[in-house]
């Protein structure tokens, strides 16, 4: 059962290949998200499911990140079918099936309870995502990709090496060596100090690549840049939500071995670091695509400030995972209609989004209102937990500089995003006919009306599950 | 058999030397083949009476490290039609000086780790961590995108010594999907590099800076 949520994909992946028509194509896309995600509600409701020997286990960690990525997925796959229809001079085989590949390796990430295992999935996943990349063939999107695989697979690496570090911290314990999850949270203990620091660190620079937590980051800003809307939304709330469920596993073995403290340090200064680094460039950003880059950036920083933080905060984080990824879905979306609207997307060239695109532009404009906090967005609710249980710890200087770096986001994503929408639509206004449809339009609206409703509504099953998450996390063995 | 290993392991170290100072990129590919297959023996070597399992993995790598990636790569640079990194960004002098401090130092900074009692006396752990340095040396210095591959590589033979020392904790699935893995990043790589060519005229990562803030 387990082994057959990422078989699915797969195979859809190798019907997308088959299928001779670029026109029918894209709409294998839905089709296989649709029996993933209907997989996904099944395996949420069932049994505790496990697969290939207990190398594959559902935990409460494992099914957050997973209904976020399928629910994620599935709105994606809608919407990508309109975006293709608007590419038709462009072979679409290769990016299909990258797509559901992508999907079927993430889905191994969240499933995997053998570490070695997880970092297949996940140099999977890089991999998959290098040619999705590179679908406009342009110089720019070539340099994103080279920077993408290359820093991407350099810092995966570190994360192999950290994870065979952590392999032979069990052997020096005497035990048989073994990066099986069950088994580490159980020698925890006894495990060797100093290969499990080294391990820690090594697989948070590794897995950090990957989400892209400063000073690891490079790579994204280009790489969001160039990708197409979609591609980005998919990385920004998908691929990158995958590689902080890597870094929460590494996690939860240091606090299982006692080494919260040392854990938490490391957490902690990464995120507030992200987060001013986000900051420093997103005023007077004029790429309104670079500019969700960064601000992807920031958000990765929340999420591993908030779990470094820990208690209340750590509820709070889990619950920002599912609010960014939701939210960057919108943002991504959006900007991606913009941009081919205006064929542009500096903030010289592109202005009125509001009036040319009134659909997009207006979820634009609501998805930076909702990503930077306002209320009643899915993430003022998390982000205000995060500070909240920051004050509840008594870690006011931590407290103290979230706020201050939250309001200089505010205002500097604010000009970039208010002289898109705002004013009268530019020159470049006329570049293109593109008028939002329904399959590029209703998608982003659907994401839009679930970021609201986590703001103001979180369902009981999200809620229960959000707890079980935190209480597996967070709890001694 | 053992008493070879440490002998293939300073081999092993010396074709990073190598890989460090040569500017010719064709003697580049062959020596971190030849360091691939060197690999291969290693696994088979530290294992007494090699298991069907050890077997297959040693072969996978060699054919991988030794014949498919040194083709892909030769294959890579025929088309493009360049024969020398000709101005890496620190130059080769000075980074076969930085890969022999590097080198010294992993191999202090080893005995300084708490070391399974088996392990004390090979060179397996120094060994890794300087072919990883080394590895990240010619990656992060050279400009043509080959170099860096090939930099890439040095840096995952370094890492593949360490899991040498893990090889019957690891289940056969994630062993070949890390090699796996590999094989898709190299090739996709590839695809890239020939790419850059196309757009770019030339395989130097320098000209890829149009993306900046």
């Amino acid at each position: 059962m387990a082994l057959l949520l990422v078989l699915v994909p797969f195979v859809a992946a190798a019907i997308a290949y088959a299928v001779p028509s670029n026109r029918w194509r894209p709409w294998v896309l839905p089709a296989g998200a649709l029996g993933h995600l209907v997989l996904v509600s099944r395996a949420l409701a069932g049994d505790q499911l496990t697969g290939l020997d207990g190398l594959l286990a559902l935990d409460a960690l494992g099914k957050l990140v997973l209904v976020l990525v399928s629910v994620l997925f599935f709105v994606l796959s809608i919407y990508a079918p309109g975006y293709l229809a608007l590419r038709r001079e462009r072979k679409n085989r290769v990016f299909c099936a990258c797509l559901l590949a992508a999907l079927a390796m993430m889905t191994l990430v969240a499933l995997s309870h053998h570490l070695g295992l997880m970092w297949v999935g996940m140099e999977a996943t890089t991999l998959a995502c290098g040619p999705l990349l590179f679908f406009n063939r342009s110089p720019n999107s070539t340099e994103a990709t080279w920077k993408y695989l290359l820093i991407g697979s350099v810092g995966i690496a570190l994360a192999l090496f950290g994870s065979f570090f952590l392999a032979y911290a069990s052997l020096h314990a005497g035990a048989e060596p073994t990066l099986l999850f069950d088994d580490l949270l159980r020698e925890a203990p006894q495990l060797s100090r100093p290969w499990l620091h080294a391990a820690f660190v090594l697989l948070l620079v590794g897995y950090g690549t990957k989400m892209g937590l400063a000073p690891m980051h490079t790579w994204k800003p280009d790489a969001y840049g160039e990708a197409p809307g979609l591609v980005g939304a998919l990385l920004a709330g998908g691929v990158t939500s995958c590689a902080y469920l890597a870094i929460l596993r590494f996690y939860q073995i240091c606090r299982a071995a006692g080494e919260v403290d040392f854990a938490r340090e490391f957490l902690i200064f990464l995120g507030l670091f992200s987060m001013g680094l986000a900051a420093v460039f997103l005023v007077r950003q004029r790429d309104f695509k670079r500019m969700l880059a960064y601000s992807s950036v920031e958000h990765m920083g929340i999420l591993v400030l908030g779990v470094g933080i820990g208690g209340v905060a750590t509820f709070g984080a889990l619950l920002h995972l599912i609010n960014n990824g939701l939210t960057k879905g919108v943002m991504f979306l959006s900007a991606g209609n913009i941009h081919r609207a205006y064929d542009s997307k500096s903030t010289e060239a592109v202005s009125g989004a509001m009036r040319r695109l009134p659909l997009s532009g207006s979820l634009f404009l609501a998805g930076f209102l909702a990503i930077t906090g306002s209320p009643p967005g899915g993430p003022f609710l998390s982000e205000f937990t995060i500070l909240n249980g920051a004050i509840t710890r008594g870690a006011f200087v931590v407290a103290g500089l979230f706020l201050l770096l939250l309001v200089t986001v505010f205002i500097g994503m604010g000009s970039t995003v208010l002289s898109v929408v705002q004013g009268a639509p530019s020159e470049r206004a006329a570049a293109t006919d593109y008028r939002d449809g329904f399959l590029t339009g209703a998608p982003i609206l659907v994401l839009a009306g679930l970021v609201l409703m986590l703001g103001v509504y979180i369902p009981p099953p999200l809620h229960r599950l959000l707890h079980e998450a935190v209480t597996f996390l967070e709890v001694q063995p | 058999m053992t008493e070879w290993l440490d002998p293939l392991l300073v081999v092993a170290m010396l074709l990073n030397f190598v890989a460090l100072g040569a500017s010719h990129l064709r003697t580049v590919i062959r020596v971190v083949a030849l360091q691939g297959v060197l690999l291969g023996v290693m696994l088979l070597l530290t294992h007494s009476g090699p298991s069907l399992r050890t077997s297959l993995v040693a072969a996978a790598a060699v054919l991988l490290k030794g014949a498919v990636f040194p083709r892909m790569l030769s294959h890579a640079i025929r088309e493009v039609n360049i024969r020398r990194e000709v101005e890496p960004i620190i130059g080769f002098i000075a980074s076969l000086v930085l890969g022999a401090i590097g080198t010294a130092l992993a191999v202090v900074f080893a005995r300084t780790l708490p070391l399974a009692p088996e392990h004390t006396e090979t060179m397996l752990v120094p060994g890794s961590l300087a072919s990883v340095w080394c590895g990240f040396l010619i990656l992060a210095t050279r400009l043509k995108a080959v170099s860096q591959v090939l930099g890439y590589l040095v840096l995952e033979n370094g890492i593949f010594i360490f899991g040498v020392l893990l090889h019957e904790a690891m289940p056969l699935l994630v062993e070949v999907g890390v090699l796996l893995d590999l094989f898709v990043a190299i090739f996709v790589m590839g695809i890239i590099i020939h790419r850059i060519n196309r757009e770019f005229s030339t395989v130097n990562t320098q000209l890829l800076s149009m993306l900046r803030d």
